[in-house]
């Protein structure tokens, strides 16, 4: 990325390459970004339906937030998608450390085995009836824990601390923590882990991002209403079309409007639903991108 | 045995080393035992689950206490009358997205070589953005933008003197709708591993190659391109590999009456005869979800070994 400091003087072919490699970037820019600012403005536009290709809106409303937050199961939705999301996110964390650390550890007997073991899932799968059945058989179908326990560890996120924890632990901190008679879990808990912030962090995004987006495992599992996150109630509005009314405060007499409505609410509710990750986005961009590169490292 | 040991103290069978390392590291065990647990219960009881694919599998019998059929759901699956519009869908999406793979390889290059640093800030925060934006936001956002009446693009088409198409319910075109709106969500994102890999071709080849008077299309032909080959052949190979799994979560929202010939897939149909209709056919589409399974396996190892004898990258 950084190699762009080379010879000043460009020859006319290379001058050439850069003015088309601009302007096909500019255009990416443009194409990428305009739909996302588009909805923004969508969402505040009291004539959403008559707005076109204009970006900002004539009248300005709010009434699409308003009808967003008056209908009772964004509110569910919201909370269950905040408890999920942590909940899963603390039990991923704690399971994919309890991996990767024993499998980063040189001198841990077995690592192999269990190696294997992990990878094998990354290729083959019971697939989803014979998961389902498990899970029913479990007795937790239609509870939170459906949700966060099957996908309690992702193999790809472990390898990638493993990663971390094999390339940036010395390994005599290992060697002189055991000669003081430091145990394994101690040695974990307030030195490794210290250490290794930056990748819990990263591991902790991609499954939070993960859990905040995810539906299909809650539409499967799921059955009360009452109980679906954020991305579920969204797909039945969104997708599915199906507002009930009672359940909202929209003034159904108005006809005419209703569609223009529905219109607005549908881009207020995009915005409302996707803000905390747009919010978090710029701060945690950083962070995936060296997320990635930590798991292009192993291939 | 305790005379036994101190005669000899260097020799210690299996077993005493087993329970010794054990001693040395249960710690290690007990938190390696975390995972194993979670993989056996989530992975590995559904893989031995999938047998009931063989079986006329009833809830009451359990697994093993069902009647063995052998391959009469396999059969069934494969005489079905859209057993060949399924393939053909599944495929069609994803060798259609599989061939636009290089698009993200192509945006790592025209990044790498853009001179001004904050545009190149600006189009990789823009362009990442995307991706974090969940499946059903997308697919919402697609059927507001190609809405007949009011959406975006057919306002675009329309003042253009135009007429409104009614993008969703055109069957030649959902591919190209799934396709493209994966590339505006993904070709950000996936090429951030193909920047990274780029970082790190060394800088002397890069100067020698301009003392030798070299452009930069030709310096990306043969610097860039075979530098980080490995990177790409190991994206193709896993890719590959799940071939006949498209990305269902998305299809599935997409599907309506008027498309759905064209956008059922496997992973669809296995989702639909297993668990929504009535009467669940589990023996059936745990039959069609593993014919699925075994042809991905088969195809990944396949391309991994032409991978590993032609350019020497390989998964394993």
């Amino acid at each position: 990325m950084a190699k762009t400091k080379k010879a000043i003087r460009h020859t006319l072919g290379d001058r050439i390459f850069l003015t088309i490699d601009f302007f096909i970037l500019l255009v990416l820019l443009i194409v990428i970004a305009y739909p996302l600012i588009y909805i923004f403005f969508a969402s505040f536009n009291a004539q959403v339906t008559k707005m076109g290709l204009s970006l900002i809106p004539e009248k300005w409303t709010i009434q699409g937030y308003k009808a967003v937050f008056e209908y009772k199961f964004i509110w569910s939705g919201y909370r269950n998608t905040f408890v999920y999301t942590l909940v899963g996110t603390a039990i991923n964390l704690f399971v994919t450390i309890c991996c990767a650390y024993p499998l980063s550890r040189k001198d841990f007997k077995g690592r192999g085995v269990i190696m294997v073991m992990c990878m094998i899932t990354m290729y083959f799968s019971g697939g989803l009836i014979p998961t389902y059945l498990v899970v029913k058989d479990l007795g937790i179908l239609n509870s939170m824990w459906s949700v966060v326990l099957p996908g309690a560890m992702s193999v790809y996120n472990m390898i990638v601390m493993r990663t971390y924890f094999d390339t940036q632990i010395p390994q005599e901190l290992l060697e002189s923590a055991q000669l003081d008679g430091c145990g394994n879990l101690n040695f974990l808990k307030s030195i490794v882990l210290p250490l290794s912030v930056p990748i819990l962090a990263v591991v902790g995004l991609f499954y939070a991002v993960g859990h905040w987006n995810s539906y299909f495992n809650a539409m499967i599992y799921l059955t009360e209403r009452d109980k679906y996150p954020l991305q579920v109630i969204l797909r039945d509005i969104l997708i599915m079309n199906t507002v009930d009314p009672s359940e909202s405060s929209m003034d159904l007499s108005i006809l005419q409007s209703m569609e223009e409505r529905q219109n607005v609410m549908k881009y207020s509710l995009i915005i409302v639903s996707s803000l905390p990750v747009l919010i978090l986005y710029p701060f945690i961009q950083k962070y995936f991108v060296k997320g990635i590169m930590i798991g292009a490292i192993k291939g | 045995m305790a005379k036994e040991k101190t005669k000899k103290p260097r020799k210690t069978t299996l077993v005493q080393g087993i329970r010794r390392e054990i001693y040395k590291n249960w710690s290690l065990y007990l938190l390696v035992a975390v995972p194993v647990i979670y993989l056996i219960i989530f992975k590995y009881v559904p893989m031995y689950g999938v047998q009931i694919a063989f079986r006329r599998y009833q809830p009451v019998y359990g697994i093993t206490g069902s009647p063995w059929v052998g391959l009469e759901y396999f059969e069934q699956f494969m005489t079905n009358y859209k057993f060949w519009d399924i393939i053909r869908n599944t495929l069609s999406i994803s060798v259609y997205s599989l061939a636009t793979f290089p698009l993200s390889i192509v945006l790592a290059v025209l990044l790498n070589y853009i001179p001004f640093r904050k545009f190149q800030k600006t189009v990789q925060l823009v362009s990442y953005a995307p991706h974090f934006i969940s499946t059903v936001v997308m697919v919402s956002m697609i059927l507001q933008f190609l809405d007949t009446r009011n959406g975006l693009v057919n306002v675009l088409v329309t003042t253009l003197g135009g007429e409104a198409i009614n993008f969703m319910g055109r069957k030649d075109l959902f591919y190209h709708i799934y396709v493209w709106s994966g590339v505006w969500q993904g070709v950000g994102y996936s090429s951030i591993i193909y920047i990274a890999a780029l970082a790190g071709v060394s800088p002397e080849l890069h100067e020698a190659a301009i003392m030798d008077g070299a452009t930069i299309m030709k310096r990306v032909w043969h610097i860039d391109l075979p530098s980080i080959l490995p990177t790409v052949m190991i994206m193709f190979i896993m890719q590959c590999g799940s071939v006949m799994s498209v990305g269902y979560e998305k299809v599935y929202l997409m599907q309506n009456s008027m498309n759905l010939e064209v956008s059922e897939v496997i992973d669809t149909y296995v989702y639909k005869q297993g668990l929504t209709s009535t009467m669940p056919k589990y023996s059936y589409s745990t039959a069609v979800g593993l014919f699925v399974s075994i042809i991905n396996v088969i195809l990944l190892v396949t391309v991994n070994t032409i991978a590993k004898k032609a350019s020497g990258s390989s998964l394993w």
